[in-house]
């Protein structure tokens, strides 16, 4: 009998994606794939997957049946279960027949992946099997109800474990962005302004494009340029002033000038924010930028590091402690 | 207006725009898909992908692999001191219109804004010859330039209703074919049975960037007995090759 992953409960917005529907942007195809890139790669890594499933903050409750899965999670810090017991917020486990991995919005970030050991039984469309919701194509948001098929179900770990990522750690540094496309549409004063600028997530923000609210940000020479290609993390400044920084689901072309694009390595950290959240941008040169994507995919590329999880390291009992009653030595 | 060198701009570290012009004409559009030719015919290691647009070629490469200084001397090489010439269409589609107001609801609202006739608007609109410019807005959605100057129309203030699939629309200074139903500005001026994107053909796409296009009026009744065949998934546009 083959494994089923079956979704006893998902919240909107959760779904399949893969790397991308690269390659047919020149036909009008916008190539989604997950918000963010590194917890993506943690948790398909870790699990031995060429896929995820995307949660959003409005959670997913799964069971599996038929065999034992092996199941990665990776993201923001949501607030993970397993049969009622508190995981950490990557962490990487066997989830046996019959149990409840419940994922629930925790303390911050936006997006996390469930991967599952195997592969999914999903004929790609167009290449890929990431859900692109507004086009129809690849697989529908998950609902309740939905059973996946693992075609091929990979070994799951004893034990859970947890994982530990340097680049899943969410910092409050500014965003960094390299200035353009379109950056000569602005005097530099509203350059120096949008720099400066405190901005805070909107509430319509999606997987297509996230909302800033802040300053009017005024363009120099109208806001209707002819269109042009589309970057992940083009920050466009459409008439109202309000910039749109798009994100996976973004049209392959736009015609608003884009005052700035943010760079790779800070696209996962823009991602995880919530709406409500702040933030702010610095600018930075195309150097300072390769040099900063260098240091993201090694660190990537090293991968998760893998800890038993022993009963001290659950949120309950660490809870449950007195963690400043006493004094510690770090070199104990 | 049309640079004589092209602009590059970068879009953050891992995307570069090469820009020929700011303005939508056919001299600037066929040196971006001249120079999208090239590229696809010889990549430099790096280049991830490129998407021809109106005015300037988007280019996704990996800055790990190739620096941004690199891959513009590649591009100023394809290029060379002549600049790239245009690119003549390599294929022909014709592609069958219905300008009966039944399968073109906007075709007399649109003819009385350019103080035209339901019948000239349909006679300019299928006597002239577009160029596949760039897809756009959705999969399968096909700006096409070289509508006629007296056809050129003021994009609506707000969108109407959804089109039908196969919607033939004026907007602007361009004509578009729409993939799927959607909201839009444009005008619906004709339709066509033929389906511009659809997942069960191969290729799933009927026209590429840089082909040439044409449209043939056709009845109602014509209309009903080709989407009946372009239903069961024959293409009843045809297809020429130019060159």
């Amino acid at each position: 009998m083959s494994a089923r992953l079956l979704i006893g409960a998902a919240g909107p917005g959760v779904t399949i994606q893969d790397e991308g529907r690269f390659g047919l942007s020149r036909y009008g195809v916008t190539p989604a794939g997950p918000m963010d890139l590194g917890a993506y790669l943690a948790a398909t890594r870790a699990a031995g997957a060429d896929s995820a499933i995307e949660v959003s903050l409005g959670g997913m409750t799964l069971r599996a049946d038929g065999a034992t899965l092996c199941v990665a999670v990776a993201g923001g810090e949501f607030d993970i279960r397993l049969d009622g017991r508190p995981m950490p917020s990557a962490c990487l486990l066997p989830l046996a027949e019959g149990a409840r991995l419940v994922l629930r919005a925790g303390a911050s970030g936006a997006w996390c992946y469930v991967a599952v050991g195997g592969t999914l039984a999903f004929a790609p469309t167009l290449g890929s099997r990431a859900t692109h919701a507004r086009s129809g194509l690849g697989p529908r948001p998950l609902a309740a109800g939905d059973a996946l098929t693992l075609a091929e179900a990979a070994g799951a770990p004893l034990e859970p474990l947890a994982l530990a990522a340097p680049w899943l750690t969410s910092s409050a540094a500014p965003i960094r962005l390299v200035l353009g496309p379109q950056a000569d549409y602005f005097a530099p004063e509203e350059i120096e302004a949008f720099l400066n600028a405190r901005w805070r997530i909107g509430a319509r923000s999606d997987r297509m494009a996230y909302r800033l609210e802040g300053p009017a940000i005024r363009h120099r020479r109208g806001h209707d340029i002819v269109s042009d290609g589309v970057a992940m993390g083009a920050i466009q400044i459409p008439g109202d002033g309000a910039p749109l920084a798009l994100m996976a689901d973004r049209q392959p072309t736009g015609g608003y000038p884009k005052i700035a694009t943010v760079i790779g390595a800070d696209l996962g950290r823009l991602a995880q924010l919530r709406p409500g959240e702040d933030l702010s941008f610095r600018a930075v040169d195309w150097d300072e930028a390769v040099a900063a994507r260098r240091a993201y995919f090694a660190s990537i590329d090293a991968g998760a590091t893998r800890e038993p999880l022993g009963a001290e390291m659950t949120t309950e009992s660490l809870l449950a402690e007195n963690l400043v009653g006493g004094v510690v030595n770090a070199r104990d | 207006m049309d640079y004589e060198t092209p602009r590059f701009l970068d879009c953050g570290e891992a995307a570069l725009s090469v820009e020929f012009g700011d303005s939508v004409t056919p001299a600037v559009n066929a040196r971006v898909l001249a120079l999208d030719e090239r590229l696809r015919a010889a990549p430099p290691a790096g280049l991830r992908e490129t998407t021809p647009t109106y005015r300037a070629l988007f280019l996704r490469y990996e800055p790990l692999e190739i620096s941004r200084a690199a891959l513009i001397a590649a591009i100023e090489a394809l290029i060379g001191t002549a600049g790239v010439e245009a690119s003549q269409p390599a294929v022909r589609w014709t592609i069958p219109c219905c300008y009966d107001p039944e399968f073109a609801e906007d075709i007399g609202e649109a003819a009385a804004l350019l103080g035209q006739t339901a019948q000239s608007l349909a006679r300019l609109h299928a006597g002239a010859d577009y160029r596949a410019y760039m897809y756009g807005f959705a999969p399968g959605w096909c700006y096409l330039g070289g509508l006629p100057q007296a056809l050129a129309i003021p994009r609506r203030v707000s969108p109407r209703g959804p089109t039908p699939p196969g919607a033939a629309l004026i907007g602007g200074a361009l004509s578009l074919i729409a993939a799927n139903p959607m909201p839009t500005g444009w005008y619906v001026v004709g339709r066509t049975p033929e389906r511009m994107f659809a997942l069960d053909r191969s290729p799933p796409f009927l026209v590429a960037p840089g082909d040439a296009v044409r449209f043939e009026p056709i009845d109602a009744n014509t209309f009903l007995a080709l989407d009946a065949r372009a239903c069961a998934g024959e293409t009843v546009a045809r297809r020429e090759r130019l060159l």
